[in-house]
């Protein structure tokens, strides 16, 4: 980091004065809790006793031979509680919300399972929540807002704009500029900011942390390529940021191709973006010539954002981690294929990634080490991909 | 240009906001007309964005009819280039960082300072981050103008003195443009410490919805901002230019008679 809060040239605070104040505290209170001995043990705790944590690193074996390739692990965050990696950041920052005074949390959401991850530590801690997400998100994923409404939470329906993820983002902050004095906000990505970057990177890099330590133990030596998605980009940082300072080990972000770069109807922010400022950092981002943001498209809701973190934005200027793109019907055959090979059903965000390693590991050599960060779990995707399914797209 | 500080010396000062390009920007032009005839000393014009952070929905709503009216920045800078020689009150471009950024720093600077644009609010751009793109408008002659909150810390105030420009934006409340409860209580307490800070004009704005709550502050501060309720009445009015006059010019002199007396 050149400055702090800053990656290279992006990240920074690009907000409204009135928030200024509780980003210096969040990140005045995250220094200070980052190296607090009693705040490290009670997450750690919480991770363990609560989430089932250390996730799995498992060998797929059967998509190994398959692919007759490298050598295939998969980190499954899929196995959390609520589903994806969302509850380590939600659990952290809840507990950083505690020690902050703050009464109410607040949060943004998608496809809704940031939402629910935040509703479930809201529950945990007793704490009042409120989430925001789109009304044409609340209709495409109904089920998530019940989940929410049972777990105690508010789910504020969002009106604005185009009715999805990054109005519920700025909803979201519109409403934490009113209410900073007692409520926190819970940012689900690595985007926001400053701290939101580095702080849920932080929270994240325990996916990072165990695949190294679980690569240790099952082949000695450290991976030669790990295989992420990217929409904001957490769960990819997650597992990425142990490995920076490792040059042996490549890594691929996947970004949603949606229907075609080509079509406009895509989310691949790094790949056909270029730098702005939405939601309060610097980073590439997809705009019209304008400068007004243009609405992302993919399959998957949890790719489907305009903004992509800062940090990532870095990495691909610094050539450290390649970014590439994956279109949704590549990404329902990697989601069918998993299914039916290694009897694990991926989110499709996850997917994404898989489908990046169904390309390059045919030609990889029969002893590389590769992890796929399997971020979540499919089932909320059922009815995205039924009619897929049914038009007999599967491998 | 630079004519921001000469307007508060004759008095207290009603500054207004207005949309450019809602519902269309010939709308818009003869609104700026109409808004001077009836007192306004200082015209801020919005420029229309996609996802204003700092909006509440009558702002927000606003934006996007001038956006599917096809407003853009540059257009925006014509219309205050064509109103130059009309208007003598000074017009202030109120917008977010992205579209300017987009843009580019330098030539924005160039062309409101030859639009005749004398300031620029920019309330996703705090001071720090924005240190070059405010040195810019200064050697242009553009006034770069900062807005504080009630919230706002001292080291935050001594800066906010140094480098501000023109005048000062008190924000009224912790919130979002519109919003008309949480008015901030200790307001004489809240401008005192500012005042501290800060040499020149403040001007107060957010939540300012008629003439009694202008008229309460306008003893403590040099200068009042309007801006969703005008915006309320483009909203109603929009559609036809001479009822929409007949309606923002008896509010505004309202305005303008509560603040003076």
């Amino acid at each position: 980091m050149s400055r702090k809060g800053y990656y290279g040239r992006f990240g920074g605070r690009f907000v409204p004065e009135t928030l200024f104040p509780a980003l210096e505290e969040l990140d005045k209170a995250y220094d200070e809790l980052s190296c607090d001995q009693a705040f490290q043990k009670e997450l750690k705790e919480l991770l363990s006793k609560y989430c089932g944590r250390p996730s799995p690193l498992y060998f797929a074996e059967r998509l190994t031979e398959y692919l007759g390739g490298a050598r295939i692990y998969l980190k499954r965050e899929d196995l959390n509680p609520t589903g994806a990696h969302k509850i380590n950041n939600a659990l952290g920052q809840a507990l950083i919300a505690l020690r902050l005074g703050k009464k109410r949390i607040i949060a943004e959401t998608g496809a809704g399972q940031h939402g629910v991850a935040t509703a479930t530590a809201a529950a945990r801690f007793g704490l009042e929540c409120h989430v925001f997400m789109g009304e044409e998100d609340m209709r495409r994923q109904a089920l998530n807002v019940d989940r929410m409404r049972l777990l105690g939470t508010e789910v504020v329906p969002v009106l604005s704009g185009s009715r999805t993820l990054k109005d519920a983002t700025n909803e979201a902050i519109r409403h934490w500029v009113a209410h900073v004095e007692d409520t926190h906000y819970i940012i689900g990505s690595v985007v926001g900011p400053h701290p939101y970057p580095a702080m849920v990177r932080d929270f994240q890099r325990i996916i990072g942390d165990e695949t190294k330590e679980q690569m240790y133990e099952a082949e000695g030596r450290l991976p030669d390529l790990l295989v992420a998605c990217v929409g904001g980009g957490s769960n990819s940082i997650g597992l990425f940021h142990p490995f920076i300072g490792d040059p042996s080990v490549r890594m691929i972000g996947v970004e949603a191709a949606g229907k075609g770069i080509e079509t406009g109807e895509h989310a691949a922010t790094l790949t056909a973006g270029r730098i702005g400022v939405l939601h309060g950092s610097r980073s590439y981002l997809l705009q019209d010539e304008e400068g007004q943001i243009i609405e992302a498209y993919s399959i998957s809701a949890g790719l489907d954002y305009p903004g992509v973190g800062p940090e990532h934005s870095a990495y691909m200027e610094s050539g450290r981690v390649e970014y590439t793109s994956v279109t949704d019907r590549e990404a329902l055959e990697a989601f069918s294929l998993l299914s039916k090979l290694e009897g694990i059903i991926p989110a499709l965000e996850s997917s994404h990634a898989i489908a990046q390693v169904l390309k390059t590991a045919p030609g990889l050599p029969k002893d590389c080490l590769v992890v796929i960060n399997l971020s979540g779990r499919g089932d909320k995707d059922m009815n995205s991909v039924r009619p897929y399914l049914l038009e007999g797209v599967e491998a | 240009m630079r004519q921001l500080g000469n307007v508060f010396n004759k008095g207290k000062c009603l500054i207004s906001f207005v949309t450019a390009g809602d519902p269309d920007l010939e709308t818009t032009r003869s609104l700026v007309l109409a808004l001077e005839e009836a007192g306004v000393d200082i015209i801020e014009l919005g420029v229309p964005f996609s996802d204003p952070q700092a909006d509440g929905p009558v702002i927000q709503a606003a934006g996007q009819r001038a956006l599917k009216a096809g407003t853009t920045l540059s257009k925006v800078l014509d219309l205050a280039r064509n109103l130059k020689g009309d208007v003598k009150a000074p017009l202030v471009l109120m917008g977010y960082y992205n579209p300017i950024m987009s843009y580019g720093e330098e030539r924005f600077a160039l062309d409101a300072a030859e639009a005749g644009i004398s300031g620029v609010i920019v309330p996703d751009l705090p001071f720090d981050e924005g240190e070059d793109f405010y040195s810019t408008l200064d050697r242009q002659g553009v006034d770069g103008i900062l807005m504080l909150t009630p919230n706002t810390e001292e080291r935050r105030l001594i800066e906010t003195g140094r480098r501000g420009r023109g005048f000062v934006y008190c924000v009224s409340l912790l919130g979002i443009t519109g919003q008309e409860s949480g008015f901030h209580e200790q307001m004489g307490e809240y401008i005192a410490r500012v005042r501290k800070h800060v040499s020149i004009p403040l001007a107060l704005g957010f939540g300012i919805e008629g003439p009694e709550r202008a008229a309460r502050v306008a003893s403590i501060v040099d200068g009042v901002v309007v801006g969703s309720a005008i915006v309320r009445l483009v909203e109603k009015f929009g559609h036809d230019r001479k009822e929409l006059e007949n309606n923002v010019k008896p509010f505004v002199t309202s305005l303008k008679n509560a603040i003076t007396i």
